[in-house]
């Protein structure tokens, strides 16, 4: 019994295809959406390649997956990756009539083609591709052919889409740029903290805690030492080592005693 | 196998971004779900290719693609700009334009 | 008879109507600044009318009898595929006589109104007026077809109504003038369709065209034909139904009561009918509905005018009775026509000099009009009492004064038809004798009934000499007409005369008649020259308030045509402002719902446009794949 490759192929990366399709639509988080696509479109350029179209899958993997869904990522990041949607839905109806119309499409769009295509048959791109000598070849002389003003306006439409999106992605600065000597000379501005390096937390030969503030020459505290979480935190984290050592000798005079 | 198969996978996929793109909020998910529903057609069309015996059909669909990375340029960059203003990426978020 | 064109004198025919139409025009386009002689021009014009009047009657007279229809083509109006009007004028003896009435008397009355209206501010308007009318009436009488005599017509209508309210200022004249010109306007329906009847019937509406192939059309038609003239001469002659509205007409100035109202306007109808004389002969049932109109209303207005205490509305009532007194001749067909004419100009000449006579009262007595405020005239204004003494002896047809020589010839003639149409004329002629003693007796004769403040004086010469020219006429004009005229042969050939033998002689019906008038001047001299006239009216029997009320003549107009065309007005108003406005602002409010339902659907939500955009695809998808199947 022979079994069809092709097939085998198809149930497998096809079944993937939609299981991916679905986790897209349907997950939580945008990153996960992310990587079902991203799922989608390899198992789709291997279907491309059992279609005897090895240049367009290798173009899908390179271009579509690697190109536009990094992009998709990016832009993910600067927008939250942990940005999730809430499930509620807030338009009346959306979701039913949203399902119901989709189903409706699937139904009827398969049906109709369907019907049209019972008997259409398989030429098979062996011919084709072998017209000029490989697949590449064969689209190339498409392309520089027969399709040359499309080739040469979407060269035009990708100039004017790179163009567009530094146009829209430009900012208006509102306010002079700050320049690397106005913000030294505000460092040293009286009143504006440390000029050099902030302390370290005081360590001390009794107490290395991180939570120990340095003390500064008048004799006060330096509370800008204890870094920012620890700070931030509790204030009661903060000990004076000052304070316990003598509480400490205090005590341990009366236990002397 | 009859390449007819292709077709239904198509129109599989093809509703479920469609789907996508009516139920989902966050706009960079709708986005990917026109991206999806555009490779559904690039899909339909390589199987046509395959059935009509002329490589016209990847033609097509290599420019769909190049069409496709720049529609996601574009559109992703006004995300970003909406973004910027309303620190909000919801695509119900701009409805201004209404009664 | 044949109509020649017009040579020698008679090409200046044109000028009868041109000269009053230039005087009119001059005066009221002039304005103000022909204050001063204005008057004078407008009596000049209507005079010269007069001299050349005389003039062409001279010349046909001079004429034989077949060739005195002179026809003159002023201008070529409407040619219109095979119908042709032209503005054409046709002298006959008809259109002679009525021309002669018209501007003789008309240039008396318009010298009497140079003293009448002396004190008006506007009297150079009613001069205007006064010769747009002279002028139109004469388009009336010589016009050679239908169309250009409707113009006339019309004319005629216009001038009355800007003269019965030329007191603008009295809303009881602006409404009565309104009144007239729309009862006339009735008329004029009528006028207009047996226009259009001819034209449809033969093919032409010229006088000669349509009495030469009269014979040639279906009697409906002619009757058709002649019911429709007969309302047009109903509304302008003021015959039952169209009478109401020649009472009120009375609230215009003296002078245009007697113009307009007795010698002229009213007599078109008469003329009308006695021009259309070849249709009434074929169509009988016609000329007996004009009898019986003519009758109705011989007897209406003699019984109105019996009971009115206003001089000049129990004149009035005198005009429609006598009006139809010639209406009844000209029904009785060939037999009466010419005696319809006759009467017609003596009842002319002696009813102007009547209303002429109730001016000058009414100028002697302060503008009153009540003769229960009158009484014992006689001394005080001489000329006055004499020339109105001439023109009652001749309205109730004592011999030899002119009115009897007309007014028995027609009663002979009603005679000659039948007892019962006879009969009722010599009541009507009692009845006439009555009213008028009455009239006299209250004005001239009894006790002295003046208010405190009157002083009544006779009136200035250039009043009183129009006065005693027309009692002049009042009493020689009946003989000089029949005798020395030969009044019925002259009009013979335009009507036709014919005579039919009548059981008893001539003279038994002039007795039978006289008995009647002097048995009603009796009644009347006793009732009021011997018994005291109260001061305020007694409320009298039913007949008398009736009268008074012109026989409800107002009530039966206001309940018929009045209050329908009121509520129906309403009704189309509620009509308007519920149904249509209702609806437009209803659509528009539908229009307005349903687009603010319709906006809701964008809300603004791309989801939602999307989740449209993909129902649509569905859609589409559904049709292509129905379609296929």
């Amino acid at each position: 019994m022979t079994i069809d490759g092709e097939l085998v192929v198809f149930i497998i990366c096809g079944g993937l295809t939609v299981i991916g399709a679905l986790g897209m639509v349907l997950s939580r988080k945008a990153v996960h959406s992310a990587l079902f696509i991203a799922m989608v479109m390899i198992n789709l350029a291997i279907l491309y390649v059992a279609n005897s179209a090895p240049f367009l899958g290798m173009v899908q993997i390179i271009v579509y997956t690697g190109a536009v869904m990094m992009l998709f990522l990016f832009v993910l990041m600067v927008v939250g990756v942990d940005s999730s949607d809430s499930l509620i839905e807030t338009i009346r109806g959306q979701r039913l009539f949203g399902i119901l119309f989709g189903v409706a499409l699937a139904v009827l769009l398969a049906g109709g083609i369907g019907t049209a295509l019972t008997d259409k048959g398989d030429v098979g791109l062996d011919a084709a591709n072998e017209e000029f000598g490989g697949n590449v070849e064969g689209i190339a002389n498409l392309i520089f052919s027969d399709y040359l003003f499309a080739f040469q306006a979407t060269a035009a439409l990708l100039i004017t889409a790179g163009l567009g999106a530094v146009i829209l992605t430009h900012r208006e600065a509102w306010k002079p740029k700050v320049t690397q000597k106005e913000l030294s000379v505000a460092r040293f501005m009286v009143g504006a903290g440390h000029p050099g390096n902030k302390p370290n937390p005081g360590v001390y030969a009794r107490h290395n805690a991180v939570n120990t503030p340095a003390i500064l020459p008048d004799g006060s505290l330096a509370l800008d030492s204890v870094p920012e979480p620890v700070r931030s935190r509790d204030d009661s984290l903060i000990i004076d080592h000052r304070v316990v050592s003598t509480v400490v000798e205090l005590v341990e005079g009366e236990d002397q005693n | 196998m009859d390449p007819v198969y292709y077709i239904y996978l198509a129109t599989v996929l093809f509703s479920i971004g469609a789907v996508g793109v009516l139920v989902r909020r966050n706009a960079i998910i709708v986005f990917m779900s026109v991206e999806l529903m555009l490779n559904a057609a690039n899909l339909v069309f390589v199987a046509f290719a395959r059935m009509n015996g002329n490589l016209d059909g990847q033609t097509v669909a290599f420019f769909v693609m190049v069409v496709a990375a720049a529609e996601v340029v574009v559109g992703l960059a006004i995300i970003v700009q909406v973004f910027r203003t309303r620190q909000s990426a919801s695509i119900d978020e701009p409805n201004l334009l209404k009664y | 008879m044949t109509v020649m064109p017009a040579e020698g004198l008679f090409s200046l025919m044109w000028l009868l109507i041109a000269l009053p139409l230039a005087g009119a025009a001059i005066l009221l386009f002039t304005g103000r600044r022909s204050n001063s002689w204005g008057p004078y021009l407008g009596v000049m014009t209507v005079c010269a009318s007069a001299v050349l009047g005389v003039l062409l009657l001279i010349e046909m007279m001079g004429l034989p009898t077949e060739e005195r229809a002179i026809t003159q083509v002023a201008y070529q109006w409407v040619f219109v595929g095979n119908f042709t009007v032209d503005l054409a004028f046709q002298l006959d003896q008809l259109s002679m006589v009525f021309i002669l009435l018209i501007t003789i008397v008309g240039s008396l009355i318009h010298i009497y109104s140079l003293g009448y209206m002396s004190h008006d501010p506007d009297k150079r308007k009613f001069f205007g007026y006064l010769n747009l009318f002279v002028a139109a009436m004469l388009l009336l009488v010589m016009a050679n077809n239908y169309l250009l005599l409707y113009v006339g017509w019309e004319g005629v209508g216009l001038a009355s109504y800007l003269l019965i309210g030329f007191w603008q200022h009295k809303a009881t004249a602006a409404a009565a003038a309104k009144k007239a010109f729309i009862i006339n306007r009735i008329g004029d329906v009528g006028l207009s369709l047996a226009i259009m009847l001819m034209f449809v019937t033969f093919g032409s509406v010229t006088f000669s065209d349509v009495f030469g192939s009269a014979t040639q059309a279906s009697e409906g038609t002619l009757t058709a034909i002649g019911l429709l003239l007969l309302l047009a001469a109903a509304g302008k002659s003021a015959q039952f139904p169209l009478q109401a509205w020649l009472l009120d007409a009375m609230e215009g100035p003296t002078p245009v009561s007697a113009l307009i109202h007795a010698a002229t306007m009213v007599t078109a109808g008469v003329y009308l009918i006695a021009r259309s004389n070849v249709i009434y002969n074929n169509a009988e049932w016609a000329a007996m509905a004009v009898i019986v109109v003519a009758l109705i209303t011989i007897f209406m207005g003699a019984i109105i005018g019996s009971a009115k205490d206003d001089i000049k509305k129990a004149l009035a009532g005198s005009t429609m009775s006598q009006i139809g007194y010639m209406m009844l001749a000209v029904g009785l067909g060939p037999i009466g026509y010419v005696f319809a004419i006759f009467h017609l100009v003596t009842h002319g000449v002696f009813k102007a000099g009547l209303f002429l006579g109730a001016g000058s009262v009414m100028h002697g007595m302060d503008d009153n009009v009540n003769m229960r405020r009158y009484g014992a005239l006689r001394s005080v204004m001489v000329i006055t009492f004499i020339t109105f003494m001439a023109g009652y002896l001749a309205i109730i047809g004592i011999p030899p004064f002119s009115g009897f020589w007309s007014k028995d010839e027609i009663i002979h003639a009603a005679f000659e038809r039948g007892w019962f149409i006879g009969g009722a004329a010599v009541l009507a002629a009692g009845i006439t004798g009555f009213y008028m003693t009455r009239m006299v007796a209250m004005t001239f004769f009894g006790k002295k009934r003046w208010e405190s403040d009157v002083h009544p004086h006779e009136s200035p010469a250039v009043m009183t000499i129009p006065l005693i020219i027309l009692g002049l006429g009042s009493t020689f004009l009946g003989m000089a007409l029949l005798f020395w005229g030969d009044i019925e042969s002259w009009l013979e050939p335009v009507v036709g005369y014919e005579s039919e033998p009548t059981p008893l002689p001539t003279s038994a019906y002039i007795g039978i008649t006289l008995t009647f008038v002097i048995a009603g001047a009796i009644i009347g001299w006793i009732s009021y020259a011997r018994r005291e006239v109260p001061v305020d009216a007694p409320s009298g029997n039913w007949l008398t308030r009736a009268a008074r009320r012109d026989l409800y003549g107002d009530a039966v107009n206001h309940a018929l045509v009045v209050a329908p065309t009121n509520y129906a007005a309403r009704a189309l108003v509620w009509c308007d402002a519920r149904a249509i406005d209702g609806f437009v602002n209803g659509s528009a409010a539908v229009v307005g719902g349903l687009s603010g339902r319709l906006r809701r659907t964008q809300s603004g939500f791309i989801r939602s446009y999307a989740l449209s955009m993909v129902g649509g695809a569905v859609l589409v998808l559904l049709a292509l794949l129905l379609v296929r199947i």
